[in-house]
């Protein structure tokens, strides 16, 4: 296991309560240098505030954490001089250009006009060029989340926290800022923490997956790894009626290494899921249960979700 | 090519950072700045006309046009700053990414008052234009108009102590914007129209407790001879309020960026 001093990121038993609300209820992580690490969780699951934890904003209540090595709560602004942060909602000010937001940024992290300058030209990809010397005011949602990134990369961070980098992006930007996290960890071996309540976004891009869930960490390991945990293929049964008459039906059928039921849905996992779905459908039939949809698939990291949570990630998901 | 990395910009330099942004947006805060000029210019020309005559039965030794500017300065800097512009930065999460910088706290607040300080300049230079068109003259010529505008922005940035103690307390504009009832009791109880000789005795009173008394006997003491001691007063009276209102506004700021 990676100590304090060489973990990007390390929690221990980190916690917040506000009030009566355990908002982050004892975490345990590890983020190795060079590492994407994606925080999976739904909206008030603890996400941000367990980021703002992390980047110095907001104390624990119980729990210490580090960033490179660093005690977020005992040695603050030595931290903030390792990390780049967007937060969830972008902080601009509407009265600034972008160029100018991107300057004062730098200026205070110590950048000469020079360095400034060079970094922009550096971070043209996720921004729009020819909008910098605008008001952020008039900017488009997408374009001042764009610009909030890049905000957190003037001065080269080595560990860059993204909570929840893409929500409220159209698609192409989402994929911009896709590809720049790519690029940020591969050419220039940057650490990225990010916050995500998309499952494609955190299969795309983390190394590592940690899925929170009312404060606690219910699941961590690679996106492979945690699917693989469900089984190679799932069959899901949506059905109107008795769920306990297909539980009944489903029961010891051969093939299955695990069956379960959340609420309407009934999930079949196997090693081979091609030769368990006759089964499957010929058993709910003979059962009279009255199905609306039989499919077969990989499990993604919503069944994870399901599985260590009972409940899908967002409300509604299928 | 050398990476860039980040390092301490040195606290002078964060401060100059601060207020360069500031600065920069003061054009356009246009709506804000339009009523700051109007309203001192508007009640020198009606304090004039309405009151010159019957200043006429008062102890009053300067040309009362002279005795309106000052207070047409007081009304031009007085609770004029940019912690309207602050609280929005907090609301909007602006104020979270200077958080998130290795920033001097002090200096966010530094920042934002040296910002005061030019707009509180621009804004005085126009009502002593006014001033000059209206026929008041300095017997203490130009060194005594520069030391005229220079007291009174010393006043503006020492008052905004109050409104930014607010601002960062609340982080609420509207509680920002009530906070210029504050200055009433400073502005009007005080010797705005007449003499502390020509007032009935609770209001004299409490005159002579108001800072604002003595900035604007040291202001017009400009318009006679050079004053030594009404100025030194007017300066302490700076000082005085100086302590208590940026007292207040550090000690919200501290209050502000603890991690809580």
């Amino acid at each position: 296991m990676a100590t304090a001093r060489d973990a990007a990121v390390r929690a221990q038993g980190l916690a917040r309560r506000f009030g009566d609300l355990d908002a982050v209820a004892g975490i345990d992580l590890e983020v190795e240098p060079g590492e994407i690490y994606g925080f999976l969780g739904p909206n008030g699951a603890g996400k941000s505030t367990v980021v703002r934890m992390l980047t110095t904003l907001l104390a624990p209540t119980a729990g210490r954490a580090w960033v490179g090595g660093v005690d977020v709560v005992e040695r603050p602004g030595d931290v903030r001089f390792l990390i780049g942060v967007a937060l969830q909602e972008a902080g601009l000010d509407k009265k600034m250009t972008g160029r100018e937001v991107l300057v004062t940024q730098g200026r205070l992290f110590g950048l000469t006009r020079a360095e400034i300058d060079r970094r922009i030209d550096e971070l043209s990809p996720i921004l729009d060029m020819p909008a910098l010397d605008r008001l952020v005011g008039t900017y488009s949602g997408g374009m001042a989340r764009r610009l909030d990134v890049a905000a957190g990369l003037v001065h080269n961070p080595k560990v860059l926290f993204l909570d929840e980098p893409t929500t409220g992006l159209d698609p192409p930007g989402r994929v911009r800022v896709w590809e720049e996290v790519r690029r940020l960890n591969e050419e220039m071996g940057m650490t990225l923490f990010l916050t995500t309540q998309y499952l494609e976004e955190a299969d795309e891009l983390a190394d590592r997956v940690g899925i929170i869930d009312a404060g606690k960490l219910v699941a961590e390991g690679t996106p492979a790894d945690l699917k693989r945990s469900i089984g190679i293929d799932v069959i899901t049964a949506h059905i109107d009626g008795d769920a306990a008459a297909a539980m009944d039906a489903l029961a010891g059928i051969e093939g299955a290494s695990s069956v379960d039921q959340f609420g309407s849905e009934v999930r079949v996992s196997a090693t081979n899921g091609g030769r368990l779905l006759s089964p499957v459908a010929l058993a709910l039939d003979r059962a009279g249960v009255s199905v609306r949809e039989l499919a077969m698939r990989t499990p993604t990291l919503d069944d994870v979700f399901l599985d260590v949570t009972g409940h899908h990630l967002k409300a509604g998901a299928t | 090519m050398t990476a860039i990395t980040a390092r301490p910009a040195g606290f002078f330099r964060d401060v100059a950072s601060i207020a360069a942004r500031s600065v920069r947006q003061l054009p356009r805060d246009i709506e804000f700045i339009g009523p700051a000029l109007f309203i001192p210019v508007f009640f020198l020309i009606v304090n004039v006309g309405s009151l010159q005559n019957v200043a006429g039965f008062t102890d009053i030794q300067i040309d009362y046009k002279a005795y309106q500017l000052p207070v047409a300065i007081v009304f031009a800097v007085t609770g004029v700053t940019r912690a309207q512009a602050l609280v929005l930065n907090i609301q909007e999460g602006y104020f979270d990414r200077l958080m998130l910088t290795p920033v001097s706290r002090r200096a966010l607040l530094l920042g934002h008052m040296a910002a005061d300080f030019v707009l509180v300049i621009c804004l005085s230079i126009p009502v002593v234009i006014v001033g000059f068109i209206i026929g008041v003259r300095f017997p203490t010529g130009p060194l005594g108009v520069v030391v005229f505008i220079l007291i009174a922005a010393l006043w503006g940035v020492a008052y905004t102590g109050i409104p930014y103690a607010i601002a960062l307390k609340t982080g609420n504009p509207g509680a920002v914007n009530s906070s210029f009832m504050l200055f009433f009791p400073f502005a009007f109880l005080t010797t705005s129209y007449v003499p502390v000789e020509a007032m009935t005795g609770w209001m004299a009173t409490i005159a002579r407790y108001n800072p604002v008394t003595y900035l604007l006997a040291g202001l017009r003491s400009l318009f006679i001879e050079w004053q030594w001691d009404e100025l030194g007063k007017s300066l302490i009276a700076i000082g005085a309020l100086a302590l208590v209102s940026q007292s207040m506004s550090f000690k919200a700021l501290n209050g502000r960026v603890k991690q809580k």
